[in-house]
């Protein structure tokens, strides 16, 4: 199972890194949202894959999931919401004020 | 347990929400800053005091003992950051009063304020790894809206670039805890340090401790800096104070808090690597100080400069160079907020930020102009103010430590320091003034901030006796992280 996630979260990586390089402010947002998706999987897989159980230790528990990656992820799918909303809105305002949404010619402008 | 751990973030965060239903009410905003501002400063006092008194406090957050919940943790260093701090943050935010125009006030400006200090008092006082992160975020979304709020082309354009960075970096810091989660299996930073120790710190962790170093370098502007002098320059002159003060600092806490208490296995490894960024960072600082003539570009990178400076006297390790770091710490707080309060009243009287169309500021305004000069002495580190001690502990460190290069570069920057805000001196107080019209400001109130504020860092150089018994309690902590660990899991 881990070497799939692996492989998931490397094209994840990957999408979420050319996306950020290229030139439109659009895709660069959508660039950061798989970035942190991808990260957001690797954290889960890191803390080790299981199934079966759910993240609850009774007294006689003969297994369970670990509950913290999941409380992480959950925490971290939220800041990424806000910070996505954000940033859309951001780059809707500079669309609106620079007349573009290309970075080269806000770049050309700035010089 | 101790209650009073959670109250310097608990009373911004309500101030902040408060503020929030109050939009048109500006001086009822005003009003409730202030004494949320005053209200946290005599907190972190007594906080101070009672770990003076007591040692080490601790809170475990939802009744949950450590490592199981998260814990919060104020020992000296922590708590001594929130107390300067929350002085700075006072006087930036009556600062603000005079200078950021009842446009920003009625858009939540003050509310932005409270959420970035809660964000920052958070970050100083958690004793939890991913804790640390969403208390970046608290502080790094009010950021985004403090640089953004105004909404002109410049602001928009910088905002983008210092989220995307941002962003980067907070998705690196995730996947760091998350392999650091792997390797050591807690998050806690009392057990991540018990734990490393006990295990040595091998190849793996090696390679974590440097993802953590990058992002937090990232956050704090060591050797990666090169979002930071436009991201500074966009917004108004109170949040360039605010954010020279605080932001880049509490980047420089976590490179501290994480490199003296968890990666502490192979100092050489990764001081070496601190030490080069630094070296890196005050040298192209410098350059960039003293190359550009405009206020704002000067002093930000005058921020970049004291950053590698403080990383120096961490990488030097020696118990007076951790003094000398942490005393440097401070006094940078203190210094910056005034540097850019200053940097801004000279804008607002000149009514323009290039050097070259100024002159003559001095005949107008004589007091402004030689506090001017006396904060160029402060951050060259002449004595009687606050910046000799931190600069004389970390030199002496570095000496010390046989690092004699990094030292000759941390005294040359200095120099160039002192050269670059004398050149902002020069230019704009002295010779003619210019031809055209010049703005008519009352700049009262603003001077009187900052004289308030150079009050503290001359009590902070003349009594650095006194204060040096708090800072050497932090330092010790900093120095044996063993102190830190038992206070935090004995319970």
């Amino acid at each position: 199972m881990e070497w799939m996630m692996a492989v998931a979260v490397g094209i994840l990586f990957t999408v979420g890194v050319y996306l950020i390089l290229s030139k439109t402010l659009l895709r660069i947002v959508l660039g950061t949202s798989l970035l942190t998706h991808g990260v957001h999987l690797l954290l889960l897989t890191m803390a080790g894959l299981k199934k079966g159980a759910a993240p609850v230790l009774g007294n006689e528990a003969e297994a369970y999931a670990d509950p913290l990656p999941q409380a992480l992820i959950l925490t971290s799918i939220v800041i990424s919401f806000g910070v996505t909303a954000f940033f859309f809105v951001l780059a809707y305002r500079a669309y609106q004020a620079h007349g573009t949404d290309d970075m080269d010619s806000v770049r050309e402008e700035e010089q | 347990m101790n209650n009073l751990l959670v109250l310097p973030i608990l009373i911004p965060l309500c101030t902040a929400v408060i503020l929030m239903f109050l939009k048109e009410q500006v001086l009822l905003q005003r009003f409730i800053s202030i004494f949320s501002g005053i209200l946290n400063l005599v907190l972190s006092c007594v906080l101070v005091s009672r770990i003076h008194e007591k040692g080490i406090q601790t809170l475990h957050m939802g009744g949950w003992a450590p490592p199981y919940g998260i814990v919060l943790v104020g020992d000296m260093f922590a708590a001594l950051l929130v107390l300067t701090a929350s002085a700075v943050s006072l006087g930036i935010l009556l600062y603000s009063f005079t200078s950021i125009g009842p446009e920003r006030e009625r858009f939540y400006y003050y509310s932005f304020f409270h959420f970035l200090l809660v964000g920052v008092y958070g970050s100083f006082l958690t004793g939890d790894i991913f804790n640390l992160f969403v208390f970046f975020e608290v502080m790094l979304i009010s950021s985004y809206a403090m640089i953004s709020l105004g909404g002109t082309k410049h602001q928009l354009r910088e905002t983008a670039k210092y989220l995307l960075v941002n962003i980067v970096s907070s998705t690196l810091f995730v996947a760091a805890v998350a392999y650091l989660y792997a390797a050591v299996g807690t998050l806690n930073m009392a057990q991540l340090s018990q734990r490393i120790a006990e295990t040595g710190q091998s190849g793996v962790l090696n390679v974590i401790a440097v993802l953590f170093l990058t992002v937090f370098a990232l956050k704090a502007g060591l050797f990666l800096f090169f979002w930071l002098p436009g991201a500074y320059s966009a917004p108004p002159a109170a949040v360039r104070a605010l954010f020279g003060a605080l932001l880049t600092k509490v980047g420089l806490y976590a490179i501290i808090r994480t490199f003296t208490l968890i990666f502490t296995g192979d100092p050489h490894f990764t001081n070496g690597w601190i030490a080069w960024m630094a070296a890196a960072t005050m040298i192209l600082g410098a350059m960039g100080a003293v190359a550009y003539n405009d206020i704002p570009r000067i002093l930000n990178y005058n921020v970049i400069i004291s950053v590698g400076f403080i990383a120096f006297g961490l990488s030097a390790g020696t118990p007076d160079a951790l003094d000398g770091t942490v005393y440097y710490l401070l006094h940078d707080m203190l210094g910056k907020g005034l540097m850019f309060i200053l940097g801004g009243l000279i804008i607002a009287a000149a009514g323009t930020d290039r050097l070259s169309s100024m002159g003559g500021l001095i005949k107008r305004y004589p007091l402004l102009g030689w506090s001017f000069f006396a904060l160029a002495l402060t951050l060259a580190g002449i004595p009687p103010f606050s910046g000799f001690p931190g600069k004389v502990l970390i030199i002496r460190g570095g000496l010390d430590s046989g690092m004699l290069t990094l030292s000759l570069i941390g005294l040359g920057s200095s120099l160039l320091v002192l050269y670059s805000l004398i050149k902002v001196f020069r230019l704009a107080f002295w010779g003619n003034p210019p031809d055209r019209e010049l703005p008519k400001v009352n700049l009262k109130g603003g001077t009187a901030v900052a004289a308030g504020l150079f009050v503290l860092v001359i009590v902070m150089g003349l009594g650095a006796e006194w204060v040096n018994t708090y800072v050497s309690q932090a330092g010790e902590v900093l120095g044996s992280p063993r102190l830190y660990i038992e206070a935090v899991l004995k319970e």
